[in-house]
Formats: C-alpha cells, structure tokens, sequence
C-alpha cells in the first residue's frame, strides 16, 4: 500500500506544473482585454495613455515569454502575484478566507455522506415502495433547487420560527466551538443538500448493481443472513462509485460556495472569488483558479487511494 | 406454397403498425410529458408576456413599496413598488432566452469539436482531449465567472452576448466529450467508407454524414443543459455579475435582499426562487425522458 501511496504521489508533480501553465493561457487565451474591462467598468471614458500605463504598472507589457516565466518562478516560491485591487499578496488574501470555506465544505461532506448513505440504502432495498419514492423525490428536488435559494429560505424559516439570525462574523473554531458551528451549520446544509442529493442517487443505483451480482446470489444461497449480506458483501462494493462522488462533488463545492457565502455574508473563497471578479482582479482570478484546480488534484488523487484501500485488486494491478 | 397462404391469412389490422411517437412518449414517460407541460407554461409567459402582465415590470411605484400579496398585487411587490408577478412573467424571457441562446451555442460549439476530434483522432483528438480535460476540472460557475471578469459586458440588440458566452463555454467539453464518442462508434461505420471512396471531402463527411448522426444525444444534451443554463444565469445574476438593473431576471430579484426584507416581504424571496426550482425541475424531467426515449444506452 505504501508504495501505492508513494507511487500516485508521484504523478500529481507533472499534473500540477501542467495546470499552473494551462490556467496562465486560460486567462490569457480570451479575447478579452482585462484591463480595458477594469478600466472601462462602469463606462467610464479612459484615455489610451492611461491603459497603456495601467498595463505596464501590471507587467501586461511584457512579451508573454517573460511573464510567464515570472509567473513559474513566483509559483516555486507561492508566490501568486499582488492583488490589483487591494495590492495585498494574493496567496495571503486567499490564506485569511481559507478556513471558513474549508470548514464549510468539509461539514457539507459530512452532512452529504450521513444523509446519502443511509438513505441511499433505504432506497435501494425498499425498491419500489414508498420508502423508495420519497427518497427519490427528495434527491431529485435537491438537484433542481438553487443553492443560494436554499439558503435564503433557511434564513427565513429561522427567522419565521426563531426569530433569530445566524451572526455575521467568523469566528474560529479552535475560539468558540458553539458560536462557530451556530453560524457554519446554515450555510453547509444549504451546500450540503444538493451534495446529499447527487450521492444519494449514486448509492442507490450502485447498491442495486451490486445486489444483481452473483457473489450476492451466492452468500444468500449459503445462509448468510440479509444484514450480513448487505453489510460485508454489497455495501463494501458499491461504496466505489461513490467515493468517486463524493471526491469529485467536494472538489467542484467552490462552486456552491461563490453562491452559499454571498448568501451568508461569509467572508471566504467564493466572496473572494465574487468579488475579484466584479473588479477584475485578474491576479487574484488567476491564483483563485489555480488552487481550484490544484484542489481538484489533490482530491483525485485522495480518491485514487481511497479506492486502493476499498479494493485491493486496484492496488495489485 | 403453405407459407404463402398462412401469410395471406394474416387480417390486414394484425399487420403491426407503427404507434404514434407523440402518444407513444405521454404513454411512457408521463413524468417528462409533464415537464413539457410545465415547460410550454413557461414559453407561453414568455412571449406572451405583454399581454399576461398586469403592470409594467420596471415601473416605479412608491405609493405600492412592500405590499402584500392580494387582489391588487397577486405576488406582492418590492422594494421600489415593482409587482413581482409581472417581473416574474417578464423574467421567463431573459431565463428561456439566455437558456436556450447558451445552451445551444454550447451544444453546437461542442458537437462540432467533438465530431472533429473523434473523425480526425490523432495528435488533434489528443490535443482537444487535454484542453476538454482541463476544463472538465472546473464547476460550471467558475468557468463562467473567468469569462465574465476578462470579457466584461457587452450587450446587442438588447442581449448580452457575453453573458451568453459565458454560460455557454462551461457546456462545450461536456458536448465535445459526448459527441467525440458518438463519433467515434460512427466512423466505423460502412457509410463513412462509402463516402470516402466516393472522394467527399472531410468537411462534407463531418457535417453530412456525421453530425446527422448524433442528433439523438445532441438533443438530449440541450435540453439538460437549458435547465443548467437557467440555474447558472440566475446564480450569476444573483452574483451581480449577470444580467443587471433593471432588466427583470429572477437571480436578480433575489439579490441584494437584505434582512429587512426577510422580515417585511418574502414574498420577494420565495416566488422567484420558485420559478427557478419549477423551471429546472420541468427541463430536467424533460430532458431525462427524453433521454430514456431517444437513447436508452445513456441511461445511467
């Protein structure tokens, strides 16, 4: 397993330095002209002078061989730029915010994975009864309800019955466990039920898979008794899909978070993300996309070993 | 001559015909039927919106600000008196417009990438299979969000195109991935031989005999990608970086709401929200009976 590990570590190298480069060109590859799009936001009438000191200020100038190549430099050192909006760092602009949503998302996969396996269960042996349908009709909303909406209605369901709203504020929750949770609970369920809901569908339909098996046919055949069944033969197998799932969802939850956050006036990512791309503070864009895909990486990655130690013909191989 | 006569004795309404396709699907799939019904209403707002509003959405009307739902207001109004019904009904057009404008941009974009990757395969097909991975690696919003922030707006003839573009570039690698496997099973085709040795040309054989070909998932690919298409422009619009004041959008009538609002009119909260969740659940259910009609291998 060790070396596996070691192994599928590895190769992450090479995918990272291909996607520090992909995201430069992404940005660069648009038609666009980012600081016109600055400069010219609310229709504001800017000389040519002014753009073309504005772009010379940022090192747009520059042939793009020398800004890339600063670029991958920086990156050695993450070193992402400055904020062209706030002129802060911005791996230390991304360094405040990332707690918050790292601790959202980490409770919306908790929330996702003990609502989606238990009832994707129920769902699948209840096949057909009502069991099945409510869960059904349960996951389907979860996918067709805005997150932000989600929200929304939280918030006044707390006020309708409580009279009571979540504060705004973060606090950490090493600081104040309880005031913490009180104010990151509302915002992980309204992510949360839409993760539930794609997992949810997913354990269902691989249970079903699995219960067609052979080997399933034959441990009842020998006696083994339903619960056994299920809980050492089916569900240990069908778990593989949704790891896959629930990695892939969690590595995309930035974007149910640019949403949730504004919602919550949580100060994390995806108001960051927002608000750089209200000003077009393409730096901070930039450095923003790149942790998105090194997250999407890195996820993978925890996926791929999750998946060698669920199956060991994976390993093996 | 025994087989013969037991032929002739079949009576002519034993011969099998074909049902009617249209029936055929409500009989099937009433679940998608349903969702097509749903989804008419909505075309019917849109673009009888003129004669179904009661007021005009962006009048002003401060004698009216926060009223309740009633006889006068059946939605209630906002904040500056607007009704919230007729910015609903005038929010269908800009959802079903910027929805199915995107969506099919996207799709087409995709599907012509794709069918090139799969019938050209090779160092091309390797090359657009990176850049379709890449992207694959970012949610939805992001990638519209990068377009928005380098692209600005830019609005034609009342529409803006870059928005469109936006929501529209996120759906190309998902079209281009399903397209490039369609294509691929295609290419082994015998036709796809007969039309090279008749000499056609590769772009002939791209768009007659193998786009033609994949009109099944392209379909199928619309449709699902309208209802995203909705869900990302009314989470844009709610970002304020969508559609923007005062054209009626129903993620902008959720935006900007602060507490007060809660309190003094959900109303604002709650029907515009209900016309997104209502519209995407319609195209969603639409669109995988349509699937399960059109194409049960993607079933799944």
């Amino acid at each position: 397993m060790l070396g596996y590990i070691i192994r599928r570590l590895f190769l992450v190298i090479p995918t990272l330095v291909g996607v520090a480069v992909a995201v430069f060109f992404l940005i660069r590859v648009m038609p666009g002209d980012v600081v016109v799009v600055k400069l010219r936001a609310d229709g504001a009438q800017v000389t040519e002078e002014t753009i073309q000191a504005e772009r010379k200020r940022l090192g747009l100038d520059k042939p793009l061989i020398v800004q890339f190549t600063d670029y991958m430099i920086g990156l050695t050192r993450f070193d992402l730029g400055k904020s062209l909006w706030t002129g802060q760092s911005v791996f230390e602009e991304i360094r405040i915010r990332f707690p918050v949503s790292l601790q959202v998302a980490i409770m919306a996969t908790l929330i996702a994975v003990f609502i989606a396996i238990p009832l994707g269960t129920l769902s699948a042996v209840y096949r057909d009864t009502w069991i099945d349908y409510s869960v059904r009709v349960l996951a389907v909303s979860g996918l067709a309800i805005p997150s932000f909406w989600l929200g929304m209605l939280i918030i006044l369901g707390l006020l309708a019955f409580f009279n009571w709203l979540p504060k705004i504020g973060y606090v950490s929750i090493f600081e104040d466990p309880v005031a913490n949770l009180s104010a990151l609970i509302w915002p992980a369920l309204s992510v949360g039920y839409r993760y539930a809901a794609v997992a949810t569908r997913m354990m269902r339909s691989a249970l079903l898979e699995v219960m067609r098996e052979d080997y399933i046919r034959t441990a009842r055949a020998k006696g083994v008794y339903q619960k056994l069944v299920m809980r050492r033969h089916a569900l240990r197998n069908a778990m593989l899909p949704v790891v896959t799932v629930v990695g892939l969802e969690f590595a995309f939850l930035i974007g149910g978070l640019v949403v949730t956050e504004q919602v919550f006036n949580l100060n994390g990512i995806g108001k960051l993300f927002v608000d750089a791309t209200a000003r077009g503070d393409f730096t901070l864009i930039q450095g923003l996309v790149l942790l998105i895909a090194v997250n999407f990486i890195l996820v993978n990655s925890v996926v791929d070993l999750l998946y060698a130690w669920l199956d060991p013909r994976i390993r093996l191989s | 001559m025994a087989d013969v006569a037991i032929v002739r004795s079949i009576p002519a309404d034993a011969i099998p015909h074909r049902p009617n396709p249209v029936w055929e699907f409500i009989r099937k799939e009433p679940l998608g039927f349903a969702g097509f019904l749903v989804i008419v209403l909505y075309f019917v707002f849109a673009l009888g919106a003129v004669w179904i509003a009661p007021y005009d959405p962006e009048a002003v009307d401060f004698t009216a600000m926060l009223a309740a739902p009633g006889a006068e207001h059946l939605f209630g109004t906002d904040q500056y008196g607007r009704d919230v019904f007729s910015r609903l009904v005038y929010g269908a057009r800009t959802a079903l417009g910027v929805g199915i404008l995107s969506a099919l941009a996207g799709c087409t974009i995709g599907a012509l990438i794709g069918a090139a990757s799969g019938y050209f395969g090779g160092r091309i097909d390797n090359l657009i299979q990176r850049i379709v991975d890449i992207m694959l690696a970012f949610p939805i919003i992001v990638l519209a969000m990068v377009v928005v922030a380098v692209l600005g707006k830019r609005v034609v003839f009342g529409i803006d195109v870059n928005l469109i573009a936006a929501i529209a570039l996120p759906m190309i690698p998902k079209m281009a991935r399903i397209a490039r496997s369609s294509t691929l099973s295609i290419a082994q085709m015998p036709f796809i031989d007969a039309a090279r040795a008749a000499g056609y040309g590769h772009s002939r054989i791209v768009l007659r005999h193998i786009l033609p070909n994949i009109i099944a998932p392209y379909l199928i690919m619309v449709t699902a990608f309208i209802a995203q298409a909705i869900l990302l422009e009314a989470s844009l619009s709610f970002l304020g970086l969508g559609v923007t004041e005062p054209t009626p959008a129903w993620g902008l009538m959720l935006s900007g709401t602060s507490a007060d609002f809660y309190k003094a009119a959900p109303w604002m909260i709650l029907f515009p929200g209900l016309a997104i969740t209502l519209a995407v659940f319609a195209f969603n259910l639409f669109g995988d009976s349509l699937r399960d009609w059109l194409d049960p291998k993607m079933k799944g």
